[in-house]
């Protein structure tokens, strides 16, 4: 009971310093909070097409942190979700481009599993190397970030590119609009809602069940509660490790692959940066998931509250010319406040249970 | 390619090498101090960013480079301060809050340069000082000894750095905690102290990583860094913990920047492989992991956040 409250307390603190901390800048940068709030929520839940937004802003976020807690619970730090992203979108590209077409009922599930086989190879590499090699995977992901972002623009910029944009000699850097068949079907007409959110959802759902209900989950969390351990159970660590690295990959790889045929331009274009096509979705995941305490199912509705911060953003952009970046900066002070929040969680709950007042004898166990 | 084994065009890319070099040794440097006394800061990028900016929007209002130097390294303290406090005040876990501070740096930075500036505009870049005599030496002269004053520094910081770890008692307390942490503290050392200050001097010299990156530019933009940062902490392991050993590394990938920007120039890399050459650095970077990953030792309580039993 006292430690569900102070679970609950942590994310929710988070959000308080967080908001407290964008009025600070509000008023910094010249602009009322309230005003700022007032935007904010009006572009996030203002209307109906608003909130399809926002939830189609959340996809990404949903995919990749439910990535994200599958190995951060097997002890792998995925930093990679943008390498993941990018190689998982360029897949079902390839596959749109090759095979534009098969009938849709086809078509739909083919590109989202190319985009989740792009996600899972540039998540097992990582996996692999750290397993196999004892190479730091935080280190080697961020380096496949870099890696794939200037392959990308390769691609884009040369045997991908548009051939309309090689005709015309303005060489923008993007695919040609691909095959409609691919395109994800749109629940509500008029909006943006399209079926990756409940694929997105679901695959959260799946990911908490693999966790929770399966003896391969529960290899994964044996591996992450103590490698030793497990290995002494008979698991194996190495193959695990990379497993749980493959399946976070494979998850940012859907990712990836919505992005591409759940957007309106329905093709994939590059402003040189990562963030540009990713909408730094790869980073904003790991926030979603351990602001919803690396659990996939509070992923989802965390990962709807910073799709919110990040359509409020854009309106806050628009109507006060406040720069969207706003929101980055947010997400990096609330990853700062539940990374030092939790020892302190840990703390108070073993002082208290010090105290007496709790006597329970698997606080200690907890800490992990 | 006969064009680039040019006298005048190898001395020229041994110059522009060394000037690359200077950021990622300074914020090597740094690390290796954090990393030696058992901490992992992966922000040095979002520290990097938010100096870079602070020391760019210091020259574009005074034009005053020193004040931007100056702001660069107080920025880097400010963080590390921080820093400090989450990861050894609150025991935090290093490798996600070292993300948060990358996410904040990137985040900060790009909306302070959108509301503050706007568009890039040029500022003053650090002036090329020469060494009396030694400047004078035909071609190495001109490519070691005609350069700016932070390359100087970061290169003097090399040997600072080593005598700091290996000779001074404040070097053998951040060693210890780093090895072994329950040992120092039964010797009276302070781990907490002695990691709070490795982590200022570590931050403040990315810092000055940040000032020098931007002023040898002369121009700011949001994400400047594109993960700089990130290959600084690599360069530590593949330094092995060892400031010569990341000075080796730091040349190393001035050497593959200098000669990625030089064979563009020269056309030996056509404009449609340029995309492919910037993947140089990264791809060099894993398969140094790689190869060093089994054979260096790293500090045994890294990343291990220190407890009294």
């Amino acid at each position: 009971m006292l430690k569900a409250v102070l679970g609950a307390l942590v994310p929710l603190l988070a959000a308080v310093v967080a908001f407290a901390f964008g009025a600070i800048m509000l008023l910094a940068l010249g602009a009322s909070p309230l005003a700022g709030l007032d935007a904010m929520l009006d572009g996030a839940f203002g209307s109906g097409s608003r909130i399809a937004a926002t939830a189609v802003k959340a996809t990404p976020l949903i995919l990749v942190g439910a990535g994200i807690t599958i190995a951060f619970r097997t002890s792998v730090i995925n930093i990679g979700g943008e390498s993941q992203i990018i190689a998982g979108a360029l897949l079902s590209t390839v596959v749109a481009l090759s095979l534009p077409d098969l009938p849709a009922f086809i078509l739909v599930p083919l590109v989202l599993l190319a985009g989740a086989i792009g996600g899972t190879i540039l998540g097992a590499i990582p996996g692999a190397l750290k397993a196999y090699a004892s190479v730091n995977e935080i280190l080697s992901t961020i380096m496949l970030n870099l890696v794939m972002v200037q392959f990308m623009n390769f691609l884009l910029r040369g045997p991908l590119i548009d051939p309309f944009e090689l005709e015309a000699g303005t060489r923008i850097p993007q695919t040609q609009r691909l095959s409609d068949n691919a395109a994800l079907p749109t629940l509500i007409d008029g909006t943006r809602l399209h079926i990756g959110v409940p694929v997105a959802v679901l695959a959260a759902v799946v990911a908490y069940l693999v966790l929770w209900r399966t003896p391969t989950g529960f290899r994964l969390r044996a591996v992450g509660h103590s490698p030793e351990a497990a290995r002494a159970a008979g698991i194996n660590v190495k193959r695990n490790v990379t497993l749980a690295m493959a399946l976070s990959g494979s998850l940012a790889g859907i990712a990836g692959s919505i992005l591409v045929f759940g957007s309106e331009g329905q093709r994939m274009v590059t402003d040189g940066s990562a963030a540009g096509f990713t909408g730094s979705a790869g980073f904003n995941g790991i926030v979603a998931a351990l602001f919803g305490g690396l659990h996939p199912l509070w992923t989802i509705p965390s990962a709807m509250l910073f799709g919110a911060l990040l359509t409020g953003a854009t309106q806050l952009q628009r109507v006060l010319q406040v720069p969207a970046a706003l929101a980055v900066a947010l997400n990096g002070i609330i990853v700062i406040f539940v990374i030092s929040s939790t020892p302190v969680r840990g703390w108070l709950q073993r002082s208290l249970a010090d105290s007496g007042l709790f006597n329970r004898s698997t606080d200690h166990v907890e800490a992990d | 390619m006969g064009d680039f084994f040019t006298l005048s065009v190898l001395v020229a890319t041994a110059a522009s090498a060394i000037r690359l070099a200077t950021p990622y040794l300074l914020a090597s440097l740094g690390e290796t101090i954090g990393q030696r006394s058992g901490v992992l800061n992966l922000g040095v990028d979002g520290v990097m960013l938010l100096s870079a900016f602070f020391s760019y929007w210091a020259v574009l209002e005074t034009g005053n480079l020193w004040l931007a130097v100056l702001v660069g390294l107080v920025v880097g303290l400010a963080m590390g301060i921080l820093y400090g406090v989450i990861t050894v005040g609150l025991s935090a876990t290093q490798g996600i809050s070292g993300i948060g501070i990358f996410i904040f740096g990137l985040g900060l930075s790009d909306l302070l340069f959108r509301q503050q500036v706007g568009t890039p505009k040029p500022v003053r870049r650090l002036p090329n000082v020469d060494v009396p005599i030694l400047s004078d030496i035909p071609h190495l002269g001109e490519a070691l000894f005609q350069r700016n004053l932070l390359t100087y520094l970061a290169f003097l910081l090399v040997p600072a750095t080593a005598l700091l770890l290996s000779r001074t008692t404040f070097g053998l307390n951040i060693r210890s905690v780093g090895e072994n942490p329950q040992a120092a503290d039964s010797l009276g050392v302070s781990v907490e102290r002695t990691r709070f200050v490795a982590i200022l001097i570590g931050n403040s010299m990315a810092g000055l990583a940040g000032a020098a990156l931007v002023l040898q530019l002369g121009i700011f933009q949001p994400n400047l860094t594109q993960g700089l940062g990130f290959i600084a902490v690599a360069l530590v392991y593949f330094g092995a913990w060892r400031p010569a050993g990341v000075m080796g590394g730091a040349l190393l990938y001035g050497l593959v920047n200098a000669t990625v920007l030089q064979w563009k120039a020269l056309g030996i890399i056509p404009v449609s492989g340029s995309d492919l050459a910037n993947m140089a650095p990264a791809i060099l970077t894993i398969l140094a992991l790689i190869a060093l990953a089994r054979r260096v030792h790293a500090p045994s309580a890294l990343t291990k956040p220190f407890t009294r039993h």
